[in-house]
């Protein structure tokens, strides 16, 4: 069991293996992303530029959302990343296994960073203590190796094809489906679901205010309901 | 789209830069330098507190024009949400919601 992760080589094919189960969950979302960049304005050529770029699917399918309802720029960009300041966590996280890798390594493997190579790497890290540096390297690329093509392939495949959708199919409301379907396995504990309500809550009664503005509000307040919540579950537990 | 080519390309530049920068942040310190808790905390809840708030007002508020919320998005959206809940499979979750779309599009016709 623990033979696969000796090398860098086994490492990374290892990983390449751990990672195909993912195919399922980047397909569609890259053809998806692809599908509505098109429909939002956008060439193939930006669409490319977009995902490749970013590498990051959930903030492309937001930015994409706020620029429709015509959100100022400044907000689009705010927001998006604000659904990506869970990468600083990762970063943090993967830091103590990797942070002697060299500087160049380790750019490749923020730049790789999804919530797929993050989750899959840093539990065989916890799993496997004896590993080396360069197995953990190893497995994280394998990994990075197989999603990045599939991500960028689908992208692709979504945004060239897209128009080859009959017209009766709700293309509009894709967006919205894709983001829902994400909401409930967000939903691990009652301190996510509160988060959860109070994002819904704060962005409808904030709805007015001006610049879009109101959705990055409700997102402070939700995390600080949610990280609060998280205390309260924590000290409940601790008593006897 | 209300936005301009360059305008489109200044936000592709930022949220590639920003993005890279977020992951890169900490890989990038040298040593085991570790983060506040209070931070990790808030930081756990990005993705929870933007993305429902997002979906939100398309969801419960009024189209321009109409009195209440589309039945038929709103029905997608409980039946997606619900799916995804129970059984913790975002590409099942998908599905239902596709088809629960498509069914009730196809039979208000």
């Amino acid at each position: 069991m623990t033979k696969p992760f000796h090398t860098a080589r086994s490492a990374f094919w290892r990983g390449f293996r751990d990672g195909v189960p993912f195919i399922l969950i980047v397909v569609p979302f890259g053809v998806v992303f692809g599908v509505v960049a098109i429909e939002a304005g956008f060439t193939v050529a930006q669409s490319m530029a977009f995902t490749i770029s970013t590498y990051a699917g959930a903030a492309q399918l937001t930015a994409i959302q706020l620029m429709s309802e015509g959100a100022p720029l400044a907000i689009v960009i705010l927001t998006a990343l604000a659904v990506n300041a869970r990468m600083a966590m990762y970063s943090a996280s993967l830091a103590p296994h990797v942070g002697k890798a060299p500087m160049w390594q380790r750019a490749m493997m923020g730049y790789l960073m999804v919530d797929q190579t993050y989750a899959m790497s840093s539990m065989v890290y916890e799993r496997h203590p004896t590993m080396t540096l360069a197995a953990k390297t190893g497995y994280y690329f394998g990994i990075a190796s197989l999603i990045w093509p599939v991500w960028a392939s689908a992208s692709l495949a979504g945004a060239v094809l897209g128009n080859l959708i009959p017209a009766w199919v709700p293309l509009g409301f894709a967006v919205p489906i894709a983001f829902m379907a994400m909401i409930g396995p967000m939903l691990r504990t009652l301190a996510h679901v509160a988060a959860a309500f109070v994002s819904v809550t704060g962005a409808l009664i904030l709805s007015p205010v001006p610049y879009s503005l109101g959705l990055l509000i409700a997102a402070v307040l939700a995390m600080i309901t949610g990280a609060q919540v998280e205390v309260w579950m924590q000290r409940r537990r601790a008593e006897p | 789209m209300s936005i301009s080519t360059t305008e489109l390309w200044i936000m592709i530049a930022a949220l590639g830069l920003g993005t890279f920068l977020l992951r890169f942040s900490f890989l990038a310190l040298l040593g085991n330098r570790e983060l506040p808790d209070g931070l990790l905390r808030l930081l756990r809840y990005t993705p929870v507190a933007v993305i429902p708030g997002l979906m939100a007002p398309q969801i419960f508020l009024p189209v321009a024009g109409a009195t209440g919320p589309d039945p038929i998005k709103l029905a997608a959206a409980v039946v997606t949400v619900m799916v995804g809940v129970w059984s913790k499979n975002v590409i099942g979750a998908m599905i239902a919601g596709v088809a629960v779309l498509s069914l009730l599009t196809w039979l208000a016709g």
